[in-house]
């Protein structure tokens, strides 16, 4: 069965922000949104050319800004459509109001971040601080590495951000640039396929529709809103076996693991990718395309006698506590590589840094945990910096932690 | 053609006395808004215009926190609340995925009202740029700014609505500065109807004239498209005045010619008594001290304050290439004002 799906399965070549228009079209959206900033604007470039071409039979209203994009697709989804939209670093800021409310009002709609620093100084590579602005609201969050895991993710973001168990909205993370602009090959999967694998968006007794005359967001103060914010994070806590659910059911309907083009790679987590972990001394986490430079500088790190392995987050909210304790708890040093800082925080580590330490503390043996700030604002973490990072994180096997948080590749900093 | 049966069925629709307007209420007990408050009412006309197959979008104002306080909200019809600024967007998106969603067969094929409202900021001021965009889209979408001339659920804030030397709490006068809202506040129906071409419906309003106003909301509906009503609404908090005094304020604001009532129809300039009266010289207008010296915030206003909103005022129909309209003049061309 799975030889005759994969004789109709189309390579193409595309970038990660093509692969998520493509997906967003095989999903059937009702509702896209568009409103330029780079590195972002290529899904909506396609999505354009997509509806032109009559592939896809969607509204496609342009904004008058961030605001109004993702207002507009709240409510579009409120309706009961289904939506895509998007954007990049000071946009995604532009909008964070309505971004806001599109969580708290239960509006799954999905939107591709094409991660870019924030200004100023005005930079457009990537960093993650953008996305992770939303990562205390009740946003999903998935970090992807090819461009086969965005196609693959977007299907699986509506899925799971339409499960009535969830309704929320998921912010499709990919690395401005690196994964943005860069063309690789993916595997299209027959659009029949994609109806088996993704119900129709239904939203219930939730839909607002003249036939069901309800009220959304009433004003309710200190009355309800403790209730409220409890129940938005259980249905956060419900994604996780959602999320566990759609990644099972993809591998059935498709015949491949999501985001690989092999039949199945193991191990299958959907939160995290692990490489080289067993044996591990020093492990590496990140999230995004830094996943590329670690591997390489790890295979050849462990010809020299380096026990070294990597472990890639791909799902940061909810965020994969058990499968860190698995992967890390018997490790002895964790050195978190963020491409985002958290400026004044503890340690002054990054974001990634503070909630990996946070999820390995109630473990009885800890390993150390070191932070590095790299590549932000589209700098490029190399082969080099990551065996850096490795000798560092060797060294501290058995000595103590005198700086927990290192900048890689500073300028005059020797680090 | 399709203009002209659409025009008649508009007209068809229109509510000839006030007896005949429908009974039943969309908009009914259950809202907390002051004593007096005319926005109120129009939330009452425009859900009773509009009938039961709507959907009412509310922008965060001092409707917002009135009517729908949970357990009490006071709406039959379904209602969506948007942030401050996202009227014009969350209009167009619920336009558009009816649109969507009905040609792909995914609900019943029916024509949906869709009504968004919102006040001085979330139409004005923050919200400007998203009602403009709306305006440029053939959706089928009513935007109505409902003008109380402050953020009134905030203790009276100015705004660009104010009008000029109005006390609000942002412009308290002073030992020094008797006038703090120096600024005149901007027309917003000229605004619109004047950027956007897509527009076929667009008019003026006030609570004090019930007919008037509920038809106005229909013929927007019925006309489709986008389309934008602006309506006056006196405040008793806001202005300062004793709430029995709602209706006359709203009457003499535009016996006085400060709030003229006027359609914009496929291009045309109509205008609606008293205004009209006014507009062709059968009628005098009253002196704006009539209007200002019922209300507190005003107060503070000398003589010489008055005759200078008085000169304002005249100017609106004196100068004005549409009087009360069009704050221009053009000088060599004359338009003929049919």
């Amino acid at each position: 069965m799975t030889e005759t799906r994969k004789l109709i399965e189309k390579e193409v070549l595309m970038n990660g922000t093509q692969a998520v228009a493509h997906a967003a079209m095989y999903a059937d959206v009702d509702v896209v949104t568009a409103y330029p900033i780079r590195p972002y604007t290529e899904v909506m470039d396609t999505i354009s050319k997509l509806i032109a071409d009559g592939e896809l039979d969607a509204e496609f209203v342009i904004a008058e800004g961030e605001h109004g994009q993702f207002e507009a697709v709240k409510h579009a989804s409120l309706v009961g459509a289904r939506t895509l939209v998007g954007s990049s670093g000071t946009g995604w800021m532009y909008g964070m109001e309505a971004i806001v409310v599109t969580a708290t009002d239960r509006a799954p709609v999905v939107a591709i971040i094409g991660n870019r620093a924030l200004d100023d100084p005005g930079a457009y590579g990537v960093e993650h601080n953008d996305a992770l602005m939303v990562r205390d609201v009740g946003w999903l969050l998935v970090w992807v590495d090819t461009a086969q895991e965005a196609f693959d993710t977007t299907l699986i973001a509506y899925r799971v951000g339409e499960d009535p168990r969830v309704l929320l909205p998921v912010g499709v993370s990919m690395d401005g640039g690196f994964l943005t602009h860069a063309e690789q090959i993916v595997r299209l999967p027959p659009k029949e396929l994609a109806k088996e694998f993704l119900p129709p968006y239904n939203r219930g007794k939730y839909m607002v529709h003249p036939d069901n005359p309800i009220s959304v967001a009433p004003q309710v103060n200190e009355d309800w809103v403790m209730e409220l914010r409890r129940q938005h994070d259980e249905a956060m806590e419900r994604a996780r076996n959602v999320i566990v659910e759609a990644y099972d059911n993809f591998k059935k309907v498709f015949g491949r693991y999501p985001g690989t083009t092999k039949e199945i790679e193991l191990p299958e987590n959907p939160f995290v990718e692990p490489f080289m972990t067993d044996d591990a001394e020093v492990i590496l986490v990140g999230m995004g395309t830094v996943s590329k430079p670690m591997k390489v500088a790890i295979k050849k790190m462990r010809q020299e006698g380096y026990k070294a392995g990597m472990l890639r987050l791909r799902w940061f909210r909810p965020f994969p506590t058990q499968d860190v304790m698995k992967y890390l708890g018997n490790t002895r040093v964790v050195c978190v590589v963020d491409r985002d800082y958290s400026i004044g925080s503890p340690n002054r580590g990054g974001a990634v840094y503070q909630e990996i330490r946070s999820a390995l503390y109630d473990l009885d043996q800890r390993p150390k945990v070191l932070g590095f700030i790299g590549g932000l604002g589209g700098r490029e973490v190399t082969i080099q910096d990551v065996e850096k990072i490795i000798k560092i994180g060797y060294e501290h096997r058995d000595t103590p932690i005198t700086k927990p948080v290192y900048w890689a590749g500073v300028r005059g900093d020797p680090w | 053609m399709v203009e002209k049966e659409r025009e008649e069925r508009a007209y068809k629709t229109i509510i000839k006395t006030i007896k005949d307007a429908p009974l039943e209420e969309f908009y009914t007990s259950g809202h907390r808004t002051c004593q007096g408050c005319e926005s109120a009412l129009l939330m009452r006309f425009l859900a009773k215009s509009a009938g039961p197959r709507t959907i009412v979008i509310g922008a965060t104002g001092c409707m917002y926190v009135a009517n729908t306080t949970y357990y009490t909200t006071s709406w039959v019809v379904p209602w969506v609340h948007t942030q401050l600024g996202g009227s014009g967007a969350a209009a167009l998106g619920t336009a558009a995925a009816l649109k969507a969603l009905m040609r792909k067969g995914k609900i019943k094929q029916e024509p949906i009202n869709v009504i968004a409202f919102c006040g001085d900021l979330g139409c004005a001021d923050m919200g400007l740029s998203g009602v403009s965009n709306a305006m440029t889209y053939d959706y089928n979408l009513l935007i109505i700014l409902y003008d109380n001339e402050s953020s009134a659920n905030t203790d009276i804030q100015e705004t660009s609505m104010t009008p000029y030397g109005a006390q609000t709490t942002f412009s308290r006068p002073g030992k020094v500065r008797r006038i703090m809202k120096r600024r005149w506040k901007k027309s917003v129906v000229p605004m619109i109807i004047a950027g956007h071409r897509t527009i076929k419906y667009a008019a003026t309003m006030n609570p004090a004239y019930p007919l008037d106003g509920l038809n106005k909301i229909r013929k927007a509906l019925e006309i489709g498209g986008p389309t934008f009503i602006h309506s006056l609404d006196p405040c008793p908090k806001g202005w300062d005045y004793d709430p029995q005094f709602s209706h006359e304020l709203g009457v003499l604001a535009v016996e006085t010619g400060i709030w003229p009532l006027y359609e914009y129809i496929e291009g045309k300039i109509v205008y609606d008594e008293p205004t009209k009266s006014i507009v062709e010289g059968r009628t005098k207008r009253k002196p704006v001290r009539e209007f200002l010296e019922k209300q507190g915030r005003f107060s503070h206003f000398t003589e010489e304050d008055v005759e200078y909103f008085q000169r304002m005022v005249d100017e609106m129909y004196e100068d004005w290439e549409i009087p009360g309209v069009m704050p221009i003049k053009s000088l060599n061309v004359k338009i003929d004002d049919n």
